[in-house]
């Protein structure tokens, strides 16, 4: 039991740099030289660097940094320019999206919802652009391009959220404010709005692959550093030439719980797992308030959850006081 | 069938914790082990228990059947089956299953000749499993604290929960078990795509190495961590997501009964700027 189980590098080779595999013509040079610090080499790879930069990453950096600026400027502003009442109130402080009335409005004024719209603009930008650079990364390296299209599955979520949604409900408004507990607050108002998210059935299934990603990447990660001492780490060399890593990797689930991935295939579930979390999420967002009003209501509706007893007087539902107010 | 090709070098004797070689064979391709016999047990007498839960209940639905822990005046006693005693029942052949399992986890590492890293990481699971049912109802001092046995029902029960507390959200550790969940999520969807990406390169590529994997993310977002850096970091925010996720709900009442959003004012209070 007291054997190294490799939860850390013991020892650690001093290499030079590696700079990275040669690109073709037409790419920039990567912007080093590339640093080695002791201690990431005890978790993993002490290289840091060389990074490429290229234009895509630049005006990717440059609109999430405006973005940021402008959250952080308003939050600012919000607190009479004084830089510890920021640090004291930074976790209440917000940049919220125009009110209600306001619509759609492309232009409302700048202090009221003006300045959320124009940084929603630059992180989408921001992100667009990045999800561009990931994808032509890739290419320029020859391989696949399923990070980018992972990663488009995050976009997903971040337009519905802040995008489609509001469009299709007619108001800036129903989208999410920038800030670290009002963020929490627009989701537990969200929530309780449309009968409680819970019985969404889209929101279950993203629980599901949140929980459910979270439980493949604990039962990977430690079979792959439990094959460790036979090399099991080199993933792509064990799928391409299956070595007795993976034969006890695989047969460790066989005979634990009678069926076992494959080196490659395991991570083709991890990889669907972490992506339908997103879009099943977004797909949940999509339907509330447009599709559907209340999702206890529809729960009710389809067997699937219970009536309770009335406990409390009964209150008039808001989702009905409001109707007029729809467009 | 039950056997793979490669698989019967493997089936070797020996390895178990306890019981010599009593139970040291497989069935099909499950292995059997002591603690197989006892998960076998345990699953079997909990599972058919909730069944007959569900048949003095009132629906066969399945998204409504529910094993309801003891009311609150029960306290830390025994409840009459009817009246929770099946849940407390079967939270003693839960927890019986699961500590099993691992068990037999273990012994599965030790024939193997591998780490011990799946058992330790199922551990947290449990350890989750037992804040929940067993840790803090004792804190607070009734089984009825527990959460009930039923897919609508755990829901409403964390619902329920969460609003007691006003707006769970705030809670420090909730906040830190969802970040890490996130994390978790974030870095399976990178590493399966990077190995997918590696293996099913371009058309007419060759399959690609760990260099280029070193690469890719060097390019991108200047660091890599490498292919057992990945493993490590992977374990560390699953299992994490999962110690915090038992942290909040524990400190939910033992430590802190009211609103999570009030629990804050000791930072808005701090003496540099109060």
């Amino acid at each position: 039991m007291a054997e190294y189980q490799n939860i850390f590098t013991r020892v650690q080779v001093a290499a030079p740099s590696y700079a990275g595999i040669p690109l073709d013509r037409g790419n920039k040079e990567r912007e080093g030289p590339p640093i080695h610090v002791h201690l990431l080499g005890r978790l993993g790879d002490a290289q840091i660097g060389p990074i490429y930069l290229g234009w895509f990453g630049l005006a990717s950096a440059l609109c999430l940094f405006i973005a940021i600026e402008i959250i952080g400027l308003n939050m600012l502003a919000s607190v009479n320019w004084d830089p510890v009442q920021f640090v004291r109130q930074l976790p209440w402080l917000a940049l919220e999206p125009p009110s209600p009335a306001m619509g759609l409005t492309l232009f409302p004024p700048l202090n009221e919802g003006g300045w959320w719209l124009m940084a929603g603009f630059f992180m989408t930008a921001g992100v667009l652009l990045w999800w561009v650079r990931m994808y032509r990364r890739a290419r320029a390296l020859g391989m696949g391009t399923h990070v980018a299209w992972a990663f488009a599955a995050a976009i997903w979520l971040m337009l519905v959220l802040g995008f489609i949604r509001p469009i299709l409900m007619g108001s800036w408004g129903e989208a999410v404010p920038f800030g670290i507990f009002p963020h929490l607050d627009w989701t537990a108002a969200f929530s309780i709005r449309y009968g409680n998210l819970f019985y969404n059935p889209f929101h279950m299934l993203s629980i599901a692959f949140l929980y459910g990603s979270t439980l493949l990447f604990a039962m990977h990660g430690a079979t792959i550093l439990a094959v460790s001492r036979f090399g099991g780490e080199r993933e792509i060399e064990q799928i391409v030439d299956r070595g007795t890593a993976s034969e006890r990797a695989a047969l460790f689930w066989r005979w634990c719980m009678g069926f076992n991935a494959t080196m490659e295939s395991i991570h083709r579930w991890g990889w669907w797992f972490a992506v339908l979390c997103p879009l099943v999420g977004g797909i949940g967002i999509l339907l509330t308030g447009t599709v559907v009003d209340n999702w206890y209501l529809w729960a009710v509706k389809h067997h699937v959850a219970p009536i309770y007893p009335a406990v409390f007087a009964p209150v008039a539902d808001p989702a009905l006081l409001l109707q007029g107010a729809k467009p | 069938m039950a056997m793979l090709s490669f698989e019967r070098k493997y089936r070797v004797r020996g390895g178990t914790l306890t019981g010599g070689d009593l139970f040291d064979f497989w069935v099909g391709p499950f292995y059997v082990g002591f603690f197989g016999v006892t998960t076998a047990f345990f699953s079997l007498v909990g599972t058919l228990l909730i069944v007959w839960g569900a048949s003095q209940g009132p629906t066969w639905n399945l998204w409504q059947i529910n094993i309801a822990p003891p009311d609150l005046k029960y306290g830390l006693g025994m409840a009459p089956l009817m009246e929770g005693g099946l849940w407390q029942i079967i939270t003693v052949c839960a927890t019986g299953a699961f500590v099993s399992w691992a068990l037999r986890q273990v012994e599965i590492c030790r024939k193997l000749g591998i780490g011990y890293h799946v058992p330790f990481a199922f551990s947290f699971a449990i350890l989750a499993y037992i804040t929940l049912v067993i840790v803090r109802p004792v804190l607070m001092g009734a089984w009825g604290h527990g959460f009930p046995y039923g897919i609508m029902s755990h829901l409403d029960w964390v619902s329920n929960t969460g609003y007691q507390y006003l707006h769970f959200h705030y809670n420090p550790a909730h906040m830190l078990a969802v970040s890490f969940f996130f994390a978790t999520v974030f870095a399976l969807s990178l590493h399966g795509a990077l190995i997918l990406c590696s293996t099913n390169p371009a058309k007419g590529e060759t399959v690609k190495t760990a260099e280029h994997e070193n690469t890719f993310f060097r390019d991108t977002i200047g660091y890599s961590i490498g292919t057992l850096g990945i493993h490590r970091l992977g374990l560390f925010l699953a299992l994490s997501a999962s110690f915090w996720s038992a942290v909040c709900i524990v400190i939910s009442g033992p430590f802190w009964t009211r609103g999570w959003p009030e629990w804050w004012s000791w930072w808005l209070n701090l003496p540099v700027w109060r």
